[in-house]
């Protein structure tokens, strides 16, 4: 009898009642928000017939009629809006995917270099971080550009036995050309790699049965470089250089690095360095002493110690601030419109949106592109980390 | 045995009362050229990476003191002082440049009879954020509501003038250089504060629908860059308002800060939230405060202590990416920096280098005091929190 009173429920007035607060409060919310939206798509649809902009997607296939100096794909003044969206977005990956190659391994050194035994190398690395930490990358991006603007240009260079010239539009470097002949060395190459994969699980594989090591390194030399070297020669060297060659006022041809591409490319990895330095360091000083102690009681030299050891267990810490970074890198990408390296924002934000007066469609497109990106990084990197978590029992 | 010790020594036995005086430890283990040994020399690799980076650094810091001191031009009414000459082939820094150009750097084009009130936001400005960040501080609150309510009122009726009272009417096209980078950071802060605490909340609510608002909020303009929210603000939001409400660049430009770092805000936040132990919001709850009184007086101002450094620290990145609203034509430093290099009167091959370095000790001085700052207010927490 006094369990079932007990199970009757307390009377509230409806006014207190969680429940009905809750569904008031959200469907006031979805109100606000559905009106805002709703105002929004009325006052864009009046606005943009008065001024007789119809928005859709027609432009897409117009023939665009501007150049871009950087392009990995075929881009005349003929090619369409869409090409130059592929154009941009492409820039946009490529200097984002190197970029974050070469500041990972700056990122790591400077962030090991900071808890080095050398004051002077720990200082350096300190200060690095601190510097670039508290510049805008803007500012960093327009110094680095504006620097190398002052390079001397084609015309102040005298040619040279080497044919590497660095000038203010960008390096000039010899190019390889191949000629008949030239995929033997690249069959070569690849038939070197996978022999060396083979090899190099041999030798895991017995590592891990008898304890007996094999030499790696001077393997992977062998197979990797010295073998296609000596069937390039053996071939008759079917791959030559073209130097470039100057002209009136520069060289022929496009630069092998145009000059934004590199000061777009160093600012982003100098930057993104200094905050994956610090990354890193977090990293690794969660990884507690008795480990490090333990493996140098082992016999472990430091280079071993931090590369079998520590950096392992570090990992698991430093990877989704590391992946963090590495968003914040592409998204950052963007910037280096500013110094006008033809990327996606500088390209279709920038010149295709004052072409065609599409802001609409092309900022939404502009945006998705980033949200994409950046969903499916986290996303990976989420699954990554499921499987790289300790299990713990 | 025995015997025969305890029968000769006494005449001889001798107990030193006093330890003797301890050596000094060798010379190789103290003082300054054990420390260069220990911390420079310890290893070959150690003793060659010290030699390289020495080289390194005498290199660079040579160039940069060549081009910022040695060579520079610190006199001269135009170009012609920082062109290079016979006697200097290679000419550094122009800082006469500089400081021709400073008012307008600080001012941008303010009326220069209204100066004066610029300097009463900026002096205004420097008290009440001194007054909020120094922790031992008198009446912090007053310093608080200073800041953030104050500020931005006295601001806006000194900066844009008041007619009523007595004060000439300033458009904001008028506004520039580093009143306007100082403008949009502090209203930036201002404001995208307490709506990121809103937005965490939100984000960290038992209701479904305000949870994934806030949600599909944050991580809509996280996963974006700040440059494109600033073009679509620029481009966009004429569109979508009233066409009576037409918001001036500025104010659009500050919408799209506001929203982007309150996202990121949102986030600094809930991190503060989620570290908090679940027995502060159970003991909230069974104290029978409501929510509201539960977040204002037990959980926020735990949660926000806690998170402060990380919250100075997003100001940092805020205060960093003021930059940017320069890529939409408002005339913030960096545009200020951009239209004097148009000067032909200025023109040399140096002075866009003058510029940006200026520009980058600039942001480097404000920024790196906002994190010092963070990194005291860290290591003060963790003492405070060590029993």
């Amino acid at each position: 009898m006094a369990i079932a009173e007990l199970e009757e429920k307390p009377r509230i007035s409806p006014f207190y009642d969680p429940k009905i607060r809750a569904f008031v409060y959200q469907a006031a919310m979805i109100f606000l928000v559905g009106y805002g939206l709703y105002a929004a798509y009325t006052n864009a649809v009046t606005g943009l017939s008065k001024q007789g902009v119809v928005t859709s997607l027609g432009f897409w296939d117009s023939v665009a009629g501007f150049p871009i100096s950087f392009r990995l794909i075929d881009f005349t003044e003929l090619s369409s809006y869409g090409t130059a969206f592929w154009v941009g977005l492409i820039n946009t990956v490529v200097v984002s995917v190197i970029g974050i190659f070469l500041a990972t391994i700056l990122g790591f050194i400077v962030g090991i270099a900071r808890l080095s035994s050398n004051w002077l190398i720990s200082k350096i690395a300190y200060w690095y971080v601190q510097i670039i930490r508290n510049i805008p990358l803007l500012i960093q991006l327009i110094l680095i550009a504006d620097l190398m603007h002052h390079l001397p240009g084609a015309t102040e260079i005298k040619q040279n036995t080497s044919g590497i010239y660095l000038t203010n539009q960008g390096l000039f470097t010899p190019r390889p050309v191949f000629e008949a002949g030239s995929g033997l060395i690249f069959y070569a190459f690849l038939g070197g790699l996978v022999a060396f994969i083979g090899y190099y699980n041999w030798a895991k594989n017995r590592q891990i049965a008898t304890g007996k090591q094999s030499p790696t390194g001077l393997v992977f030399l062998g197979l990797i470089v010295i073998f296609p070297i000596a069937v390039f020669f053996i071939s008759g060297m079917p791959i030559s250089l073209a130097y470039p060659v100057k002209t009136r006022f520069s060289f022929q041809g496009d630069a092998t690095l145009q000059i934004e591409f590199v000061a777009a490319l160093l600012g982003l990895v100098i930057y993104t360095a200094a905050f994956i330095a610090e990354v890193v360091r977090a990293g690794i000083m969660s990884v507690s002493k008795g480990q490090t102690e333990a493996a140098s009681a082992l016999g472990l030299t430091a280079g071993q110690n931090l590369r079998l050891v520590v950096v392992p267990q570090a990992f698991r810490v430093i990877l989704p601030p590391l992946t963090n970074q590495y968003l914040n890198l592409t998204k950052n990408s963007s910037l280096a419109s500013v110094i006008a390296f033809p990327e996606l924002v500088q390209v279709f934000a920038g010149t295709v949106l004052n072409q065609t007066n599409q802001a609409i469609p092309v900022m939404g497109i502009t945006m998705l592109v980033y949200l994409t990106i950046s969903l499916i990084t986290s996303f990976l990197m989420n699954a990554f980390n499921q499987r790289m978590a300790l299990r713990e029992r | 045995m025995s015997n025969s010790v305890s029968t000769n020594s006494p005449s001889v036995s001798f107990i030193r009362k006093e330890s003797t005086q301890a050596l000094p430890p060798p010379i190789r283990a103290t003082g300054a050229l054990a420390w260069i040994r220990d911390n420079l020399f310890s290893t070959v690799f150690n003793t060659v990476l010290t030699f390289i980076s020495l080289a390194l650094i005498y290199l660079m810091l040579m160039q940069l003191l060549h081009f910022a001191f040695f060579d520079a031009t610190f006199t001269g009414q135009d170009r012609s002082a920082c062109l290079s000459s016979a006697s200097r082939p290679e000419p550094g820094a122009c800082w006469s440049f500089i400081s021709t150009y400073i008012n307008y750097f600080i001012y941008g084009s303010y009326p220069i009879d209204l100066r004066w009130r610029v300097n009463i936001v900026y002096v205004l400005f420097f008290i009440s954020m001194v007054w909020v960040l120094w922790i031992n501080a008198p009446k912090r609150a007053w310093g608080a509501i200073s800041f953030f309510i104050i500020l931005p009122i006295v601001s806006y009726i000194l900066l844009l003038g008041a007619p009523s009272l007595g004060l000439e009417k300033v458009t904001t096209e008028r506004l520039g250089g580093m009143v306007v980078t100082f403008i949009v950071a502090i209203v930036g802060i201002v404001v995208s504060l307490p709506l990121g605490i809103l937005l965490a909340l939100g984000r960290r609510s038992n209701l479904p629908i305000v949870k994934v608002f806030c949600v599909i909020f944050i991580e809509f303009v996280r996963g974006v860059p700040l440059i494109t929210v600033l073009f679509a603000a620029n481009f966009m939001l004429p569109l979508f308002l009233p066409p009576d409400l037409n918001p001036d660049r500025l104010l659009r430009a500050l919408v799209a800060v506001v929203l982007f770092s309150a996202a990121y805000m949102a986030e600094v936040v809930r991190a503060g939230l989620q570290a908090l132990p679940k027995g502060q919001y159970e003991g909230a709850n069974a104290m029978g405060l409501s929510y509201w009184q539960s977040m204002r007086l037990i959980i926020l101002p735990q949660a926000l202590k806690a998170t402060l450094p990380n919250i100075v620290n997003s100001n940092v990145a805020l205060f960093k990416d003021t930059t940017l609203v320069s890529t939409v034509g408002i005339f913030d430093f960096v545009n200020t920096l951009q239209a004097s290099f148009k000067n032909p009167d200025w023109a040399t091959p140096v002075t866009s280098t003058t510029g940006w370095l200026f520009a980058a000790a600039f942001y480097f001085v404000c920024c790196y005091s906002m994190s010092s700052y963070a990194r005291t207010i860290e290591t003060r927490l963790a003492i405070a929190d060590k029993r």
